[in-house]
């Protein structure tokens, strides 16, 4: 398989990937999707969630905070505020952060607290999420 | 003149402050790499947001518009000064805070103008000389992180949206090399989008947009907000290291032209000394054989 597919992941820490694959999975905000060679243009939300960069044999699975991503001509842009490597995820920590945010809720402060702490806890449970899909493969 | 003893004692004294200016520069430019590295880290992302936001609201019949990007009559103005938590950095605090100044000022007449403070310096200042204070950040340099620069945005984009504030301007420090600082004073908000640096004319009818334009340009505004946010706190951050380095670059060079001036004055009071000293001696042996 000719892998002509070009991704590039880019977040405020630097580029985190630049190389070509066979595909991408992306959590768009209306439900995931996969952009294969020859995608038509388009430029999306990304929410929260996994991204999956297939290249031959290897698969990588990075974990997201959200952002946009804009697919042409074969080059797919991912622009989100963080993408982790499910590798690199500290479970302990993520599992922490979870139970942070979970009791910040059961807490029930102001509006705004409680979209953070919603966002949180959105955040947390999809890296570990990550580290389970990751147990799940090998 | 000073005695032997004393001058000795100031000699060595400045080569102690010289010795803890010395090891503040080496600090200094540490740091000043490091926060070098995170502003080119976050060249592409901002680079990359900007065309998009520049994509989305340029291209088609229809352009796009977004709350953040209406300007309305001017009233209030919030200025966020962008300063260090320490001193000893040169002119660095003391340029931001005059530059604030004027600008307060400037507004002053024309509308209600309210600070938020960055830095302990920053902080101090206004609110010992009672500035009218929206909101205040100590503390956040050492072991600055991305959520730091989340916080400040939410806060500046809610009370903007909340119409408490009309125009909000920032006030900081870039980081043009070691040795130079711009003082820069940007319109935060009402949002205008940039000319991406490499313009590229492209055909943007073929695209799909998912949900679409409008929501896509809402989400992105925010987050272009955020990482200009961040910028301008690394920038401010390898600023005032690069103004610290400097400074005790120089602090070091003083103190090796006073330790060289007090060495010369301590060799001379000392061959002062023993001159006299010799003469007294001759002198008693003269005294001596006359007798």
């Amino acid at each position: 398989m000719n892998e002509t597919l070009h991704l590039e992941i880019v977040t405020p820490f630097g580029t985190v990937l630049d190389e070509p694959v066979q595909s991408c999975m992306l959590p768009g905000e209306q439900g995931a999707f996969q952009v294969l060679k020859n995608h038509a243009s388009l430029v999306s939300n990304v929410d929260i969630g996994l991204i999956k960069v297939e290249r031959g044999s290897s698969n990588t699975l990075f974990a997201t905070s959200g952002g946009f991503c804009e697919v042409k001509d074969n080059v797919i842009r991912i622009i989100v505020e963080s993408a982790e490597q499910a590798e690199s995820i500290d479970a302990y920590r993520a599992q922490q952060a979870k139970e942070r945010a979970e009791q910040r809720l059961a807490e029930k402060k102001s509006q705004v607290d409680m979209q953070r702490a919603e966002l949180a806890l959105k955040r947390a449970v999809n890296r570990l999420k990550a580290v389970e899909v990751l147990k799940s493969i090998h | 003149m000073a005695t032997l003893r004393e001058i000795r004692q100031r000699i060595s004294s400045v080569k102690t402050t010289q010795q803890i200016t010395k090891a503040m520069k080496m600090v200094a430019a540490a740091k000043m790499r490091r926060a070098q590295e995170s502003i080119l880290a976050i060249r592409p992302y901002a680079n990359e947001i900007n065309g998009l936001i520049h994509h989305i609201a340029e291209s088609g019949d229809d352009k796009m518009d977004s709350a953040l990007m209406q300007s309305r009559p001017v009233e209030k103005v919030l200025i966020v000064v962008v300063a260090a938590d320490r001193g000893l950095c040169g002119a660095f605090n003391s340029n931001i805070i005059r530059a604030t100044e004027s600008l307060f000022e400037k507004y002053k007449s024309s509308s209600a103008v309210e600070l938020y403070t960055i830095g302990r310096k920053a902080t101090e200042y206004f609110s010992k000389r009672e500035y009218p204070l929206f909101k205040q950040k100590t503390g956040i340099f050492h072991g600055l992180n991305f959520e730091r620069a989340l916080e400040i945005s939410r806060d500046v984009v809610s009370a903007y949206e909340a119409e408490l504030f009309d125009r909000v301007i920032f006030v900081y420090n870039e980081f043009k090399s070691a040795i130079q600082q711009n003082l820069r004073e940007e319109v935060f908000l009402p949002f205008v989008a940039e000319q991406p640096e490499e313009t590229t004319i492209q055909d943007y009818n073929e695209y799909i947009y998912e949900p679409d334009k409008q929501s896509i340009l809402d989400a992105l505004i925010p987050k272009h907000l955020n990482v200009q946010v961040w910028r301008i706190l690394l920038e401010s951050n390898a600023a005032e290291q690069g103004a610290r380095m400097t400074a005790m670059d120089n602090a070091t060079e003083n103190a090796e032209e006073i330790k060289s001036k007090l060495t010369l004055y301590y060799n001379r009071a000392r061959q002062a000394a023993i001159t006299t000293e010799i003469s007294e001696i001759v002198g008693g042996a003269e005294a001596l054989k006359e007798s």
